[in-house]
């Protein structure tokens, strides 16, 4: 006897619609799996064979094979076992869904016949609600997050016998309370108060903020790199709802969506020995990396200098577009990956700075790691803060200005962006053309003038500090770049060998 | 044009330094830097019989078999001219050398080596491993020293040398010695400042075209650079190093000798103090060295720069107590860091203060006007 059963296999961050077909028939008892399973899917047979057996459900001693459709498409992860299962359990005249509507099912078994979490829940709600399906079967502890998904009734069970008396009719799950959304902006995050003293970084920080632009910090060991960096999430503009969604669904795909809630932005901060794949994403079917990770959030990169090289020139076109294009035999994906760009470095390799007597450090040795700072990757970089080591008065001095002052003038800053750029786009992304139309007061021109005449300054490094002027003018609520805004923006951009 | 010329032996002795550099290599390693010179002074017989005893013949034999017309069409190939010492045109300063090289080999305007009289030329030399601060005062140095008409001579290398050049060739000559071939750029990260060199100043050598670089060519340019120069300006330098040999040299020659004063914790700053403390010329600026060619007081320099407002002073003077970066300054001066920044930004703008590409500021010599 034949029956199917609807589920979802991930593939990026995004599900893709497998139709699980089960044949049952007399023959040498036997189960064999195929339609490309990976290792994961290919050990659901034992898995399915115990659950079954233990939930009081018969196990066929029939030939039974299970066919995974579409079959050019590559599936991965234990997700399918619940449909395998139910489809088997069908086959055999072990249970009737009949009275149900149509719907999919996603969970991974544990022998005992319970439900395991699976990853991307969110994704395959959503593709479920695009099928049409009217209902979907979740693991438990999914629930919560597949219930995101308005429009889709999400079933959440704790095991396979569940579906038995589900399949009944006389009994069904409630709905779960969706995932919750952070209550307030910046809740849950590090906060800005914690960088006591260093007003220059502190600046630094709102400005990149308030334009997206992305930093470079240099200075010494334990002088709060890190720290500041980690701090930024918290001063940019709470997420909007479509985007804490993304940002979500990105999470889930990844096994990295937390209990206590979505709509934060995120903070990845990736060790210097990731691998390009691991950093912009990568495999078989394509997994996203710290890039897409950390999508409408924050992109760590500490000790710049450290990083191999082609892992840093991999991530130069996703910077710029905004999008990683993994391409691997079959297809090639889109994964987002709009962060911004927090790179932190050592003056030299031994940390001290040269201009520390005790800096050992030879010549050559601080000329080549150095040169990485104007490789590629740090082309892009639009700020440069020397950060030094805060003096005692300063550590031991009262908190800085919280979190939530300094985001309320970002937001003012962004909002000028949004009416000028369109909605969603900010100064860092302005285009030479967008550049070009930049307003400026006369004495303002006459300084960006005379610094580019006296090739101070390269042709991407003028409109670099013009993106920065316009976003210190954004914060400073005026209309057009005055002076002053200018010889900020000249001071703080990040500089290469002009 | 004035052309310089060579005599085939002087050719021949600098093709003899360039066959026995591996074994004087060899014998200089012991003691860097102080034995070469003295090898040097030897004639070519005597040289090859200390550097190479076993095959001090076939050397000497191989050199002369170098017949007279291959030595000119190398130096045409390596697009290089030669200078012997009994040409008008060899620099003057040399020949107060005993050790002074048989033939200069350069390449850039040959007419500008009528301009290497000892009284024209200034060495600045310093180590490699400088300090921003080196460097700044290096650069300033060579720019000064050129546009008050000063050649200015140094070594190419790493840190102190090169900025001197970068100084010098804004405002004026300056010529580099080098310790290889001069149609070599050593070290290559230099190439397009040694090109730049060649076309706007001078790059001469005692060694053939094509000769690399040994331990022992460095002393051995340092006493040329000594010999050509009225006065050697030690910047930066630790104790022991490279810089001090030319200054020691210097020295022997009875040249004026001159060191930039650093601060007394400083490493690279050793050299230079130990020889203010024994009775160098402080070098604070290109008046001090002014001051000690020409006479004091026989020429003043025109250094005072635009007017600044009370910020921008307030700005300066915590540069100059210390802070050196915008942090720094803003927590030293209690100033928003907005105003901070673009008070740095003008500074910059006027060449009041020069900042690296790690976002650190060091004030140049530029002093304001006293009102």
């Amino acid at each position: 006897m034949l029956a199917t059963a609807q589920t979802f296999t991930l593939d990026g961050i995004g599900a893709r619609p497998v139709r699980v077909e089960v044949d049952v028939h007399r023959g040498l008892p036997g189960f064999s799996l195929v339609g490309l399973p990976d290792a994961a899917v290919r050990e659901a047979r034992e898995r399915v064979r115990a659950a079954i057996s233990n939930c009081g459900f018969e196990f066929p001693l029939k030939r039974i094979v299970a066919n995974l459709a579409p079959a050019s498409l590559r599936k991965a992860g234990p997700g399918l076992d619940l449909a395998i299962a139910t489809a088997l359990l069908i086959a055999s005249g072990q249970l009737e869904l009949g009275k149900l509507p149509p719907l999919a099912l996603v969970g991974e078994l544990a022998l005992d016949g319970s439900l395991r979490p699976v990853r991307g829940a969110l994704a395959i709600a959503e593709e479920a609600r695009a099928m049409g399906l009217a209902a979907i079967v979740v693991p438990a502890e999914n629930g919560r997050e597949a219930a995101l998904v308005e429009g889709v009734d999400v079933l959440a069970l704790e095991g396979l016998a569940q579906l038995e008396a589900l399949a009944d009719g006389g009994w069904r799950p409630e709905r779960p309370q969706p995932m919750s959304f952070c209550p307030q902006p910046g809740e849950g995050y590090a906060d800005l108060a914690d960088l006591r003293g260093q007003r220059h970084l502190r600046y630094a920080l709102e400005v990149a903020a308030a334009g997206g632009h992305s930093l470079l910090l240099v200075g010494p060991p334990g002088a709060g790199k890190s720290l500041a960096a980690s701090r930024l999430p918290s001063i940019l503009p709470p997420l909007e709802t479509a985007e804490a969604l993304e940002v979500a669904r990105i999470a889930s795909a990844c096994g990295a969506l937390g209990e206590d809630g979505i709509g934060r932005r995120p903070f990845r901060a990736p060790h210097h020995t990731v691998s390009p794949a691991g950093l912009i994403g990568g495999g078989n079917p394509p997994r996203p990396g710290e890039a897409t990770l950390a999508h409408r959030g924050v992109l760590f990169l500490d000790e710049l200098c450290e990083f191999h090289r082609d892992t840093l020139e991999a991530l130069r076109a996703p910077l710029e577009t905004g999008w990683v294009s993994v391409a691997r035999a079959g297809a090639t994906r889109r994964l987002p990956c709009r962060f911004m760009l927090v790179a932190a470095s050592n003056p030299c390799p031994c940390g001290r700075g040269e201009a520390d007597p005790e800096c050992e450090c030879p010549p050559l040795s601080v000329r080549r790691y150095q040169a990485r700072l104007s490789g590629a990757l740090a082309d892009r970089i639009d700020l440069l803060v020397a950060i030094r080591q805060p003096a005692a008065e300063e550590i031991g001095g009262p908190p800085g200005e919280s979190s939530a002052a300094v985001r309320e003038r970002v937001a003012a800053a962004r909002a000028r962006q949004h009416r000028r750029l369109g909605e969603g786009r900010c100064n860092a992304e302005m285009t030479p053309a967008e550049v070009r139309e930049c307003v400026l007061e006369d004495d303002a021109a006459a300084l960006l003038a005379e610094a580019y005449s006296r090739r101070r300054l390269s042709g991407r490094a003028h409109d670099r500090v013009l993106r920065l002027a316009q976003t210190l003018a954004d914060l400073a609520c005026a209309n057009a770049i005055g002076r002053e805004q200018i010889a900020q923006a000249l001071q703080l951009r990040r500089r290469d060998g002009e | 044009m004035i052309e310089p010329s060579a005599c085939p032996s002087c050719l021949r002795r600098s093709r003899l330094l360039a066959h026995l550099a591996p074994y004087i290599e060899k014998i200089a390693t012991g003691a860097p830097g102080s034995r070469s010179p003295e090898l040097l002074r030897l004639s070519d017989e005597e040289l090859a019989a200390a550097a190479a005893p076993k095959v001090a013949e076939q050397v000497l034999a191989r050199v002369r078999a170098v017949p007279e017309r291959l030595l000119f069409a190398d130096l045409l190939a390596a697009e290089c001219w030669a200078c012997c010492r009994h040409d008008a045109l060899y620099p003057a300063g040399l020949r107060d050398a005993a050790d002074a090289p048989a033939a200069l080999i350069g390449r850039g305007d040959p007419s500008l080596l009528a301009r290497l009289l000892p009284d024209g030329v200034v060495t600045v030399v310093g180590a490699r491993r400088s300090t921003a601060y080196g460097r700044e005062v290096a650069r300033d140095l060579g720019r000064e020293l050129a546009s008050a008409g000063f050649v200015v001579a140094s070594g190419l290398a790493f840190g102190i040398d090169s900025c001197a050049h970068r100084g010098a060739l804004d405002a004026g000559l300056t010529v580099a010695v080098l310790g290889c071939g001069a149609d070599l750029a050593y070290p290559a990260a230099h190439r397009s400042l040694w090109r730049r060199i060649c076309e706007e100043g001078l790059v001469v050598s005692e060694l053939p075209p094509g000769t690399g670089v040994w331990r022992w060519t460095f002393p051995a340019r340092n006493r040329i650079m000594a010999a050509l120069a009225g006065m050697t300006v030690v910047v930066e330098a630790a104790r022991r190093s490279g810089s001090l040999i030319t200054a020691d040299l210097a020295a022997d020659l009875g040249r004026d000798l001159g060191a930039v004063p650093g601060p007394v914790n400083s490493r690279a700053s050793a050299g230079p103090n130990d020889l203010l403390a024994g009775g160098a010329c402080v070098v604070r600026g290109a008046q001090d060295v002014l001051d000690a060619m020409l006479g004091a007081g026989a020429r003043q320099l025109e250094r005072a720069g635009p007017r600044l407002d009370e910020r921008l002073r307030s700005v300066l003077a915590g540069l100059e107590s210390g802070a050196e970066t915008c942090d720094a300054l803003a927590a030293a001066l209690d100033f928003e860091a907005g105003e901070v920044a673009s008070a740095l930004a003008t500074l910059e703008a006027l060449g009041y203060v020069r900042c690296s590409l790690l976002g650190v500021y060091t004030r140049t010599l530029l002093s304001p006007p006293s009102i």
